[in-house]
């Protein structure tokens, strides 16, 4: 009851062996394939009963047909959009730490920039990427900028929440010994929030996705984005359904990225119960 | 050292406007060096207002609080604190959560690179002596309830503060528990005589731990008996179970109960 839906965590380095997987773990291993696999075939058998037309919606069949056929313009344009999002998300990291820092440990700047902040987080993107292109023109920049806008502010969110929620018994004990500010945040408010951050970078990555093909549709002449628009306009349908499902896998391996350093990093944070050594008698 | 903490008619209201709630009022009280000292009070009467007083983590708004001869102005390093919550940190593993004040206070943080060993000699002596022993390297929530307090005081100690604060340290505690802990305190009080101001609820771990309980009225609080408890040391359970014992706790009950009557 304790595992979780994903690879279960290692952890703690303490705890961290290899142990032979039971049955019903390989099969909670193996189910998210089993998942999928499924759906393709439900789609398959959908597709195929009821006769759609491919232009309509194509079948899995169709889909990876053309997918293989047109393979090299798919991995261009998916590597133009996977550089895009991670350096968007990198760009993301960065600033959400550094603010998410700053607002979380003085209530003054939280009160001050916060509602801004809410405020810009409220504006459409799509609304800003005309804006970004008059600004930098059609291409690589506007699309960096976008996956930054809409994935830096759960990042920053996160981390405030992490620092600002630090226990004030735990604030006495170090302020009472002399600490600092910056030595409370360093030893205290930053590891806390560390949970908080990696769960965010998973929220983060996927919507950085969204925001450089965002920008890629509206104004772009390369990424997955800009492919499917040109694959619906001819009206190849498979080939867009083929950019679409290219840009999921691409979000998965990205967000099981994310998920993997999360438990390497903050293992403490999501412990099982059942590795609690119980010694009776205080 | 006489008088080593010295309030001297201190009151405190929070808030910046002089509008918030006043929680001491004419406070006075005086600890020697080295004396165990208890507070007792009806609750939410500011005792831990007190403690955050006498350690210069709130500034009084009225009074003078001098400690170890000094004119309280901002948080004093030679205290230790301890909690009813044990709020030992989870990534760290039990010995460098007793390990944390050195990484902070003055002299130790600049010494702790390079004496590192001896300070980790220390910590694990001061874990051993309140039977921590096996449980350096687990993580708090590996420990029991007990254990994550007995790290915490060991927290408190660990840099030797001539001072020594606890707020309700076992008021999560079951009976059992609590009754050992309050051996391993006595033991270590014994082993380094600090100074200890002890904030409780629990009357009968007021009068087996303390040489002198202070009552608090209710708020806003101030010092309104006080009592020196007679009894040999080392302490033993048993003693809180003799006449002279209960006698004592009575007493203060009957005390904390008229501090309550005049809320």
């Amino acid at each position: 009851m304790t595992d979780m839906a994903l690879p279960t965590p290692a952890d703690t380095p303490v705890r961290r062996k290899r142990r032979p997987l039971s049955r019903s773990k390989v099969f909670r291993r193996v189910l998210p394939w089993l998942v999928v696999a499924a759906l393709f075939l439900l789609w398959q058998l959908f597709v195929d009963g009821l006769q759609i037309e491919p232009f309509v919606l194509p079948s899995p069949t169709a889909i990876f047909a053309a997918g293989w056929q047109w393979r090299g313009p798919i991995l261009d344009n998916a590597w133009q959009t996977f550089m895009t999002t991670t350096v968007g998300f990198g760009i993301a990291i960065v600033f959400g730490l550094f603010t998410g820092v700053a607002i979380g440990s003085s209530s003054l700047v939280y009160d001050g920039f916060y509602p801004a902040l809410i405020g810009f987080n409220t504006i459409p993107k799509v609304a800003v990427v005309p804006i970004l292109i008059i600004w930098f023109g059609i291409g690589t920049i506007p699309a960096i900028i976008t996956a930054f806008l809409l994935s830096f502010f759960p990042i920053l969110v996160n981390v405030a929440t992490g620092i600002a929620t630090v226990e004030p018994e735990l604030q006495d004990v170090l302020r009472a010994l002399g600490a600092s500010k910056w030595q409370i945040i360093k030893k205290v408010g930053l590891p806390r929030s560390m949970p908080y951050f990696f769960a965010s970078l998973k929220v983060a990555i996927t919507v950085a996705f969204v925001g450089s093909i965002v920008a890629e549709t509206v104004g772009s002449n390369k990424g997955i984005g800009n492919f499917m628009l040109v694959a619906s306009s001819r009206f190849e349908v498979p080939l867009a359904f083929a950019g679409l499902l290219v840009t999921g896998a691409m979000g998965i391996v990205m967000y099981a990225v994310c998920s993997f350093i999360e438990q390497r990093m903050t293992g403490w944070a999501t412990r099982s119960t059942d590795s609690a050594v119980f010694t009776p008698g205080g | 050292m006489k008088n080593f903490v010295d309030l001297d008619h201190v009151s405190l209201r929070y808030g910046e406007d002089g509008d918030g709630t006043l929680a001491l009022q004419d406070a006075s009280m005086r600890v020697d060096g080295g004396e165990f000292v208890a507070v007792v009070g009806p609750s939410g009467c500011g005792k831990s207002t007190l403690m955050k007083v006498v350690t210069g983590l709130w500034p009084a708004t009225k009074g003078g609080v001098i400690v170890a001869g000094r004119e309280v102005d901002r948080p004093l390093s030679i205290t230790g604190m301890a909690f009813q919550n044990p709020t030992l940190l989870p990534w760290r593993t039990t010995l460098d959560n007793v390990m944390l004040p050195l990484e902070v206070a003055q002299p130790h943080a600049s010494k702790l690179k390079r004496e590192r060993a001896a300070y980790e000699a220390k910590a694990r002596d001061l874990l051993a002596l309140v039977g921590l022993k096996g449980f350096e390297d687990k993580f708090p929530w590996q420990l029991s309830g007990g254990m994550q307090q007995r790290a915490s005081i060991c927290r408190a100690l660990v840099h030797e503060p001539s001072l020594l604060m606890l707020d309700e340290p076992f008021g999560a505690l079951d009976m059992f528990t609590r009754e050992e802990l309050w051996l391993a305190l006595q033991e270590l009080w014994i082993a380094r005589k600090p100074t200890v101001i002890l904030v409780t609820h629990d009357l009968r771990e007021a009068v087996f731990l303390a040489d002198r309980i202070l009552i608090m009225s209710a708020r806003p609080g101030r010092i309104i008996a006080e009592r020196t408890v007679e009894l040999p040391r080392p302490r033993e359970l048993s003693m809180t179970y003799e006449p002279y014992a209960v006698g004592l706790v009575h007493d203060l009950r009957d005390h904390i109960s008229a501090a309550r009557a005049t809320v």
